[in-house]
C-alpha cells in the first residue's frame, strides 16, 4: 500500500480510518428514502439505547445490533424485521450493526453462554429477544410522548417512525421524541403484538445488504485495508500432520514487497505489503517437510476400513424393539451401503481474516461466526483474556458452517503469524491472512467421509417392520471445545436424521462408529443431514417399491405421529402434480420423478425432483418443487431465497463434488477439479411454505438436504438404477 | 510505473508487470468490488469490464490493461449496467455477495453486446461466473428483467 490512492471511494473511505479505534460497524443505505447517512449518534447528541439491540438517534436512525453473521442467509434482513415490528418504525430508518464479540449480551439463546451463528439458530433465539427489544424502546417513545404533550400513553398510536395523538392531532419523530425517552426508566415488562396485528413479519422486503453488495462497496473480510496493514499467505504442508524440517527464504525475501518470512505451527508464513507479494514470495520459498507422522491414506482404502467396521456393532445410538429378530422374520428384507465423500465448504471468499497485536490485547476482523470459541482460543494462545480479544464482525463471502471452526484454525493461524512478529520492526502490524482457493480447498475443513449400512424388512402386507442402520464416520466434536456434547460415544451431529427416524417402525437400532483420522472435519450446511437424508430417504424409496406402493402414499402411511412431516409432503406432492403422469422427454430420452422429505433444525422440507436422462447417459435436474414449514415465516421472500439456495447448493454436491486423498494428499485444488453447479444447470424451483402458528424455525440449512435423495430417487424412476453414491453416476 | 485508465480516470500504479490486473485494483488502487475467488479464470468473481469486453481480472496481467478502458463495478454506470443492478435489487438477488460483482459486470456486458438475450444465451454467457449461494434462479430472473427494462415498458408493473 505504498502507492497513492488516486481514486477516491467514498464508501471505503470510513474504512480506511477505522484503524484509528474507531468502532467498525457496517452501514447501509436500505432503500431510496434513506435520509441520514451518518451513523447514529453522531448528528444528535441524546441516544436511546434501552437494550442491546437498539439506539435510536435524535438524528431519526434506529440502528439495530445484529448478533449473528450476514454470510448471506439473510439475518442482516430477518432480525432487524423482528425489531421494527414491534417498534413500529418505517424500514426507511433502519440501519443495521454487527455487534462485538461479547457473550454476556450476545449470547445465541439456544446455545447457552456461547455467542455464535450457526444451526439454524438465529431467528429461533432470537424472535422473542428481539421483539421484546423493539417493543422496550416503543414504550418508552411514546411514555415520553405522553410525557411532553401531558396526555395517557394509551391514548397514543405508533406508525412508520411517528408517534401520534390522534385525538388532537399531534405527531412526533421518533427522533424527536429520543431525549425525553432517554431520561425514563427501562419498563421491564412490555407486551408484545398479536400475530394478527404484524406489518413487517409475513412480509417480502428489499434486503439490508442489497445495496452495497451489488455496488460493490459492501466490505467483507478480504476488502478490509487499515494503515500499514501487511498481508500474509501460509505455505501450508503437503499431507496433514507433516511439521516444517527446516526452510529456504532467500529467493522468497528477494521477491520486492516481501518484508519476513516466519516459521509457525501451521506451516510457514510469507507477510508482504500486498497479496501478489505475498504469493509470489510463497512461490519462490523452499519447504523442508517432515512428514513421518503425515497421514498418507487413499479415500478408497478408508472407505474400505470403513465399510469393515460397518459389519460390527457400533454405540447404540437408537433402540426399539428387536430390530434383529424381526428382520429373521420378515417377508421382505432389503440390504444397502452408501457411501458419501469428503467435502470442501468452498465458501465463494476463502478464508481469511486480519489479526492485530497491540501490547493491551489483540484486535481481530473476521467473518465472524464463533466468537466465545474463537476469543477462548486466541486468549489462550496469546495469553490474554478472553475480553481482551477484541473482535469486529464483517460480512462474510459465504461460510457453510467453515467459519465456525471449533479449533479456530485460521484465526490461530493469523494470530500465530502476528505473534511470530512480535519483537521484530512489524511488530504490532496488522495482518491480512489470506487463504488461495487451493489453500481451501487443500488445507481443511471438510465434511467428514461417511459410510453407512441399511437392513430394513416388511412384513407380509407390505408394513416397514424393521430397520437397522450402521453409520461410520469421523466424529466433528470430539476432541474440541465441544466434546461435551458426544455422550455415550455418540456424537449427535453424526446420526441427527438417522437416529430420530420419523417413519413408524416397531424395530429400530442405530449404530454408529467413530473412527480417528488426521483429516479435519467439520460441519458442513445441514451436517449429518447431508448423509442422513440420503440414505434413508432412498430406502424408504426402494421399500415403498418393494411394497408395490406409491413413494408418497407409502411415506404418509408411516407419519402419522409426524404431521408436519406429513403437511410438506402433501403440499410439495400436491404442487408437483405428482398424481398426474409426468410430461414425457424427447425422442431417445427417460423422465422420472422423485420425492424426499426432511426434517432438520426444527424445519420441515419436502422436494419433489423431476429429471431428464438423455441418450448419452448424462442427465439434468429439471424441475423442483419444494415445500417448508419452518414455523411462522418472518420473511417468506428470503424462506424461498434459502430453499432456492439450498437446493442449488445440495445439489452441486449431488452432482458434482468431493474432496479425495491419494497417499494422503487432497486431490482437488480449485474449481475445475471441485465444479460447482452453474446457472444452466439450476432447476426451475418453486417454493410454498406452509402457513403456521408454530415459533419460527431456521431455513438456512434445512433446503440442503431432501435434494440429492429426490433427484437419485427420480433417476431411479428414469432408469431402474439405484444409486447408492454421491456425487450420483448412472452407469 | 503503468499508466492505466480506470473508471474514466487516469491513474499511475507502480506494480510488477507480472501483477493481475485484480490485485493492482484491490490492493494498489482500493477498488475492492472485483473479488478473487479462484485466480485461474474459473469462477468470473474478479470480472472487469475491458474495453467493454467482461473479462477475468485474476489472470490479465496489468500490462495488458494499458492503453485500455477499466471499468470495475465502482464505475459501472452504462444503462444495461444499471438496469442490471437496479433488477438485482429489486428481486432480492445477493445472498452472500461475494460473487454479485462479478455476476453483474457479466450481465451488464451480456445486455450491451445483446438486449434481448434467451434463455440459452443468458446460461451461455453467465456459466463462468459461479455462485456457492446458488441465487442462479434469481440471476436469471434479474438478467430477464433487466432485459425488459431496457426495452421499455416494464417499469411500472
Ligand atoms: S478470481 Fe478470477 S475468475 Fe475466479
Ligand atoms: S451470493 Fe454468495 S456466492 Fe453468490
Amino acid at each position: 500500500m505504498n502507492e497513492m490512492i488516486h481514486i477516491v471511494n467514498e464508501s471505503r473511505r470510513r474504512f480506511l480510518q477505522v484503524g484509528a479505534g474507531l468502532t467498525l460497524a457496517l452501514y447501509f443505505r436500505p432503500g431510496p428514502a434513506q435520509t441520514a447517512s451518518a451513523p447514529t449518534g453522531e448528528a444528535g447528541d441524546a441516544v436511546l439505547e434501552p437494550n442491546a439491540f437498539v439506539r435510536i438517534g435524535e438524528d431519526n436512525t434506529v440502528t439495530v445490533i445484529v448478533k449473528h453473521l450476514e454470510m448471506g442467509q439473510g439475518v442482516y434482513t430477518g432480525l432487524p424485521t423482528l425489531v421494527a415490528e414491534e417498534l413500529d418504525a418505517a424500514w426507511s430508518q433502519l440501519r443495521v450493526e454487527g455487534a462485538p464479540a461479547d457473550a454476556k449480551r450476545y449470547n445465541n439463546l439456544l446455545w447457552g453462554p456461547m455467542q455464535g451463528t450457526g444451526g439454524s439458530t438465529a431467528t429461533a433465539n432470537s424472535f422473542e429477544q428481539l421483539r421484546r427489544a423493539g417493543a422496550t424502546a416503543r414504550a418508552m417513545l411514546v411514555d415520553a410522548a405522553a410525557q411532553q404533550w401531558k396526555v395517557p400513553a394509551e391514548s397514543l398510536s405508533v406508525s412508520a417512525g411517528v408517534v401520534t395523538h390522534p385525538a388532537s392531532g399531534r405527531k412526533a419523530s421518533f427522533g424527536e421524541l429520543v431525549k425525553t425517552a432517554a431520561t425514563l426508566p427501562v419498563p421491564s415488562e412490555v407486551k408484545l403484538k398479536d400475530p394478527r396485528d404484524f406489518v413487517f413479519i409475513g412480509k417480502p422486503v428489499i434486503r439490508t445488504d442489497s445495496r452495497a453488495k451489488i455496488q460493490g462497496a459492501a466490505i467483507f473480510t478480504l476488502d478490509l485495508r487499515l494503515p500499514d496493514m501487511l498481508t500474509a499467505v501460509v505455505a501450508h504442508p503437503p499431507r496433514f500432520g507433516a511439521k516444517v524440517k527446516g526452510f529456504d527464504a532467500s529467493r522468497a525475501k528477494a521477491v520486492r514487497g516481501v518484508e519476513e518470512v516466519v516459521s509457525i505451527p501451521a506451516g510457514v508464513a510469507v507477510v508482504a505489503r500486498d497479496f501478489w507479494a505475498a504469493q509470489k514470495g510463497r512461490n519462490a520459498l523452499t519447504v523442508d517437510w517432515n512428514e513421518s507422522a503425515a497421514f498418507k491414506l487413499d479415500s478408497a482404502t478408508i472407505m474400505a476400513q470403513y465399510r469393515e467396521l460397518a459389519r460390527q456393532p457400533g454405540a447404540v445410538a437408537r433402540k426399539d424393539g428387536d430390530p434383529e429378530a424381526a428382520l429373521a422374520n420378515a417377508a421382505k428384507v432389503l440390504e444397502a451401503q452408501y457411501e458419501f465423500p469428503f467435502l470442501a465448504h468452498a465458501a465463494m471468499e476463502p478464508m481469511d481474516c486480519v489479526v492485530q497485536l497491540r501490547p493491551d490485547g489483540c484486535e481481530i476482523w473476521n467473518g465472524e461466526q464463533f466468537q466465545t470459541v474463537d476469543q477462548a482460543t486466541l486468549a489462550n494462545l496469546l495469553g490474554l483474556r478472553p475480553e481482551q480479544v477484541k473482535i469486529n464482525m464483517l460480512y462474510a463471502g459465504g461460510s457453510f458452517g467453515r467459519r465456525a471452526n471449533p479449533h479456530s484454525d485460521y484465526l490461530v493461524e493469523a494470530a500465530a503469524i502476528a505473534k511470530a512478529l512480535g519483537a521484530g520492526p512489524l511488530a504490532g502490524r496488522p495482518i491480512k491472512l489470506v487463504w488461495t482457493r487451493e489453500d481451501d480447498m487443500r488445507a481443511g475443513y471438510y465434511r467428514p467421509l461417511y459410510f453407512h449400512s441399511l437392513r430394513a424388512g416388511l412384513d407380509k402386507d407390505g408394513k416397514l417392520l424393521a430397520w437397522q442402520q450402521w453409520i461410520v464416520g469421523q466424529s466433528i466434536m470430539a476432541g474440541t471445545a465441544l466434546d461435551g456434547m458426544v455422550k455415550n460415544g455418540i456424537d449427535p451431529t453424526s446420526v441427527e436424521g438417522a437416529a430420530n427416524l420419523p417413519y413408524a417402525v416397531p424395530n429400530i437400532q442405530v449404530d454408529l462408529h467413530s473412527p480417528k483420522l488426521a483429516v479435519p472435519v467439520q460441519w458442513w450446511r445441514s451436517v449429518g443431514s447431508t448423509h442422513t437424508a440420503f440414505s434413508t430417504e432412498t430406502m424408504i424409496d426402494e421399500l415403498a417399491q418393494a411394497a408395490g406402493k406409491d413413494p408418497v402414499q407409502f411415506r404418509l402411511d408411516l407419519l402419522g405421529q409426524h404431521p408436519r412431516h406429513a403437511g410438506v409432503l402433501r403440499l410439495a406432492a400436491a404442487k408437483a402434480g405428482w398424481e398426474q403422469p409426468l410430461t414425457p422427454g424427447k425422442a431417445g430420452e427417460r423422465r422420472g420423478r422423485g420425492v424426499a422429505v426432511h426434517e432438520s433444525f426444527n424445519s420441515f422440507v419436502a422436494q419433489v425432483a423431476e429429471v431428464t436422462v438423455r441418450a448419452d447417459g448424462g442427465f439434468a435436474v429439471d424441475r423442483v418443487v419444494c415445500a417448508v414449514d419452518c414455523g411462522i415465516a418472518i420473511n417468506p421472500d428470503i424462506i424461498q431465497a434459502q430453499m432456492e439456495g439450498g437446493i442449488g447448493f445440495g445439489l452441486s454436491a449431488a452432482l458434482y463434488s468431493a474432496i479425495t486423498f491419494k497417499e494422503g494428499q487432497v486431490e482437488q485444488s480449485n474449481f475445475h477439479d471441485y465444479p460447482l453447479l452453474r446457472l444452466g444447470e439450476m432447476p426451475a424451483v418453486e417454493v410454498y411454505i406452509v402457513p403456521s402458528t408454530e415459533p419460527p424455525t431456521g431455513v438456512g440449512e434445512p433446503g440442503v438436504p431432501p435434494i440429492a435423495p429426490a433427484v437419485a430417487n427420480a433417476l431411479f424412476a428414469a432408469t431402474g438404477q439405484r444409486l447408492r453414491q454421491l456425487p450420483l453416476r448412472l452407469t | 510505473m503503468f499508466n492505466l485508465t480506470v473508471n474514466g480516470r487516469s491513474v499511475s500504479v507502480d506494480a510488477e508487470p507480472d501483477t493481475p490486473l485484480l490485485w493492482v485494483l484491490r490492493d494498489h488502487l482500493g477498488l475492492t468490488g472485483a473479488k478473487y475467488g479462484c485466480g485461474m479464470a474459473l469462477c468470473g468473481a474478479c470480472t472487469v469490464h475491458l474495453d467493454g469486453q467482461p473479462t477475468r481480472a485474476c489472470v490479465t496481467p496489468v500490462s495488458a490493461a494499458i492503453g485500455r478502458r477499466v471499468i470495475t463495478i465502482e464505475g459501472l454506470d452504462s444503462k444495461a449496467g444499471k438496469a442490471v443492478q437496479s433488477a438485482w435489487e429489486k428481486l432480492n438477488v445477493v445472498q452472500c455477495g461475494y460473487c454479485q460483482c462479478g455476476q453483474i459486470m457479466t450481465a451488464a456486458a451480456l445486455l450491451a453486446q445483446n438486449p434481448q438475450p434467451a434463455d440459452a444465451d443468458i446460461a451461455a454467457a453467465m456459466a463462468g461466473n459461479l455462485c456457492r449461494c446458488a441465487t442462479y434462479v434469481r440471476i436469471l430472473a434479474a438478467v430477464k428483467e433487466a432485459a425488459a427494462t431496457l426495452k421499455g415498458g416494464q417499469d411500472h408493473e
